[in-house]
C-alpha cells in the first residue's frame, strides 16, 4: 500500500524535457522532501501531484488510483505567497473549505451549520496558534502567521497529501524553527501524507522522513535541453520517524538550530557562545 | 532639502488645496469686471449678480410655461439617463469581464471582439443610434453602454486574470466549482477594482450623455446648455457647467467611500 506512486513520469514543455523518467513510491503517513537546486523542477512535480499540469508520459496513482486530472479536496497545499484570501479574515478562510464543500450554490452556510463549523473552525485555529487573531484579515498578519493560517485553511478539508511548495522559505530563522516545530507536530496527530518542496536542507533534514534529491545529471549546455532532472539521492532519514510515534532518540531539534553562526568561516577561536 | 522631501504644515496644506479655487474665482471675477466696465451689455463673462439671477431663475422659480424647476427636472432626466447607462454597463463588466477572465471558452470567444468593439468610436455611432432607437431614452443611453461598457469590460477581465493562478488552485483544493470560484473568490476581490473603473468611467459617461442629450432631447443638463448657448446666455451655462462638475466629483466620491466601507480589506497594505 503506497499513498502516492510514480511511475515513468516524464514532463516536457515544447522541447524541454524537465523531468525524465521519475519512479518512485511514497509510503502512506510519510514526510517527504524534495530538494535540489533551483529549476530543476522540484515546483513542477508538486505541479504534477497537485493535478494543475499533467504528466507528458506516465502515470501517477494516489492510493492506488490514477490521480484526478484538476486539484481537489484530497490534496492540499501552501505555497510560499498567495496561500490564503486577502478578502476574507482568519475565521473566514478558514471556514472556507468546508463551505464551499457542504453549500455548493452560495458557498456560504448559515445558522446551526455555520455555528457548528465556526467552532470546528475556531479550534483549528487555535491549533495552530492564531487564537485572538479570527477577525483580522491576511494583510494585517506577519509572514509566519499568514503561513499557520494557509496550514490551518488547507487542513480543515482533511487532505490525504499535504502539498508544501517552499513554505517556509520566506520566513526569519526564528520564525521558521517555530513553524517547523508545529509541521511537525501537525504532521504527527493527523493522518496525511505530507510532500514539502524546499531548497532549505537543513530543514528538509529537519522534518522529513525522507529526503529526495532531483539534479540533472546532463549539464552540458548542449544537453539540458533534451535531459530532464531525475533522482540523484533519495535518503531514508536515520533513526526512521514514524508519524505518531517518537523514534528512539528525541527529534525536536534543539534552540537555534537556525542560527547560521556555527556554519560561518571559523576565525581562529571557538566561540563558546555558537555551541548546539 | 531636496523638495520631494519638504513637509506641509496643516495650514499651508489647506491653504493650498484651496487656492486654485480661489485663483479661478478671482481672475474670472477680474476678468468679468474689465469686459463689463468696456460694455455693461457683454455676455461673455456675466457679472456674479448676474449668474445669481440666472441660478435663481432656473432652480429655485418655477417655469413659465411649464411650471418646472427647470435645473432640477434637467438634473433628474439626466441622472436617470446617467445611471442607467453605468448601471446596465457596470453589470455587463462584471458579467462579461469575470467570465472572460476565469472560462478559456468565453476568453476565446469574447476576448478579441471586445477589444475590437471597445475601439469603436461611440460619437460615430450616434446618428445610427438615433436612426434605429429612436430619438427617446433607449438611443442614449445606449450611447453611454457603448462608450463605457467595453472599456469596463476589459479592465475587469485584466483584474480577474492578474488574481494569482495559486489562489485559484487554492480554491480548487478546497473542492469548490467553477460558479463557487468566480462568486466567493474572483467577485469580491474584483469589485473594489469594479467601483474604481466605474469612478475613472464618470468623467467619459457624462460626455456621452452631453453629446447625446445635445442632439437630441427635450430636458436633461446637456439640453439646457446647447438650448441656451443660441442666446449667449453664459450666465446659465456657467452655473450648469459647476453644476455638473459638482455631481461628478460627488459621485466620485461617495464611489470611493462605499468602496472602502464594504471593502476595507482593499486598503491593506499588501492585499494586492
Amino acid at each position: 500500500m503506497t499513498a502516492l506512486t510514480l511511475k515513468n513520469v516524464w514532463k516536457e514543455y515544447g522541447d524541454q524535457v524537465v523531468l525524465e523518467n521519475l519512479s518512485f513510491d511514497v509510503a502512506p503517513r510519510s514526510f517527504v522532501a524534495l530538494v535540489g537546486p533551483s529549476g530543476c523542477g522540484k515546483s513542477t512535480l508538486l505541479r504534477l501531484l497537485l493535478g494543475q499540469e499533467r504528466a507528458t508520459r506516465g502515470t501517477i496513482l494516489l492510493d492506488g488510483t490514477a490521480l484526478p486530472q484538476e486539484p481537489g479536496p484530497d490534496r492540499g497545499v501552501v505555497y510560499q505567497k498567495y496561500s490564503v484570501f486577502p478578502h476574507l479574515t482568519v475565521l473566514g478562510n478558514v471556514m472556507l473549505g468546508p463551505e464551499l464543500q457542504s453549500e455548493r450554490i452560495w458557498g456560504q452556510l448559515f445558522g446551526a451549520a455555520r455555528r457548528i463549523l465556526k467552532d470546528a473552525a475556531q479550534h483549528m485555529i487555535a491549533e495552530v496558534g492564531l487564537a485572538g487573531s479570527e477577525d483580522k484579515y491576511p494583510a494585517q498578519l506577519s509572514g509566519g502567521m499568514q503561513q499557520r493560517l494557509a496550514l490551518a485553511q488547507a487542513l480543515m478539508m482533511k487532505p490525504r497529501v499535504l502539498l508544501l511548495d517552499e513554505p517556509f522559505g520566506a520566513l526569519d530563522p526564528g520564525i521558521r524553527s517555530d513553524i517547523h516545530r508545529l509541521m511537525k507536530r501537525l504532521w504527527n496527530e493527523l493522518p496525511m501524507t505530507v510532500v514539502m518542496v524546499t531548497h532549505d536542507l537543513s530543514e528538509a533534514f529537519t522534518l522529513g522522513t525522507r529526503v529526495v534529491a532531483l539534479g540533472r545529471t546532463r549539464t552540458l549546455p548542449e544537453e539540458a535541453v533534451r535531459y530532464g532532472a531525475s533522482i540523484t539521492k533519495d535518503i531514508d532519514i536515520w533513526p526512521p520517524r514514524r508519524a505518531g510515534g517518537d523514534t528512539i532518540f528525541q527529534t525536536e531539534y534543539a534552540l537555534g538550530w537556525d542560527d547560521l553562526t556555527p556554519h560561518a568561516p571559523p576565525t581562529g577561536r571557538p566561540d563558546p557562545s555558537t555551541e548546539i | 532639502m531636496r523638495l520631494i522631501n519638504q513637509q506641509l504644515s496643516a495650514p499651508l496644506a489647506t491653504a493650498l488645496k484651496f487656492a486654485p479655487f480661489a485663483l479661478l474665482i478671482f481672475a474670472y471675477l477680474l476678468g468679468s469686471a474689465a469686459r463689463l466696465a468696456e460694455n455693461p451689455n457683454d455676455k461673455l463673462l456675466p457679472a456674479m449678480s448676474s449668474i445669481a439671477a440666472a441660478v435663481d431663475l432656473m432652480a429655485f422659480t418655477p417655469d413659465r410655461r411649464t411650471g418646472d424647476y427647470l435645473l432640477w427636472t434637467d438634473t433628474w432626466s439626466s441622472l436617470k439617463r446617467l445611471s442607467a447607462g453605468l448601471g446596465i454597463s457596470t453589470v455587463l463588466a462584471l458579467i462579461i469581464g469575470i467570465g472572460v477572465g476565469i472560462l478559456p471558452f468565453l476568453r476565446a470567444l469574447l476576448v478579441p471582439f471586445v477589444n475590437f468593439v471597445s475601439m469603436v468610436p461611440p460619437l460615430a455611432l450616434l446618428p445610427v443610434l438615433f436612426i434605429s432607437m429612436g430619438l427617446g431614452e433607449a438611443s442614449k443611453i445606449a450611447l453611454i453602454v457603448i462608450g463605457v461598457a467595453p472599456i469596463m469590460i476589459r479592465d475587469l477581465a485584466q483584474t480577474v486574470l492578474a488574481l494569482p493562478r495559486e489562489q485559484i488552485v487554492k480554491a480548487e483544493t478546497l473542492s469548490a466549482s467553477s460558479w463557487l470560484i468566480a462568486l466567493r473568490i474572483v467577485l469580491p476581490q474584483v469589485m473594489p477594482r469594479l467601483l474604481s473603473s466605474l469612478r475613472l468611467q464618470l468623467g467619459p459617461a457624462f460626455l456621452f450623455l452631453i453629446a447625446a442629450e445635445a442632439i437630441s432631447a427635450d430636458s436633461g443638463l446637456g439640453y439646457r446648455i446647447f438650448l441656451v448657448r443660441r442666446y449667449l446666455s453664459m450666465d446659465v451655462i456657467f452655473p450648469y457647467v459647476a453644476w455638473i462638475t459638482f455631481l461628478a466629483a460627488s459621485a466620485d466620491f461617495a464611489i470611493d467611500r462605499l468602496r472602502r466601507r464594504l471593502f476595507p480589506w482593499s486598503e491593506l497594505e499588501g492585499s494586492r
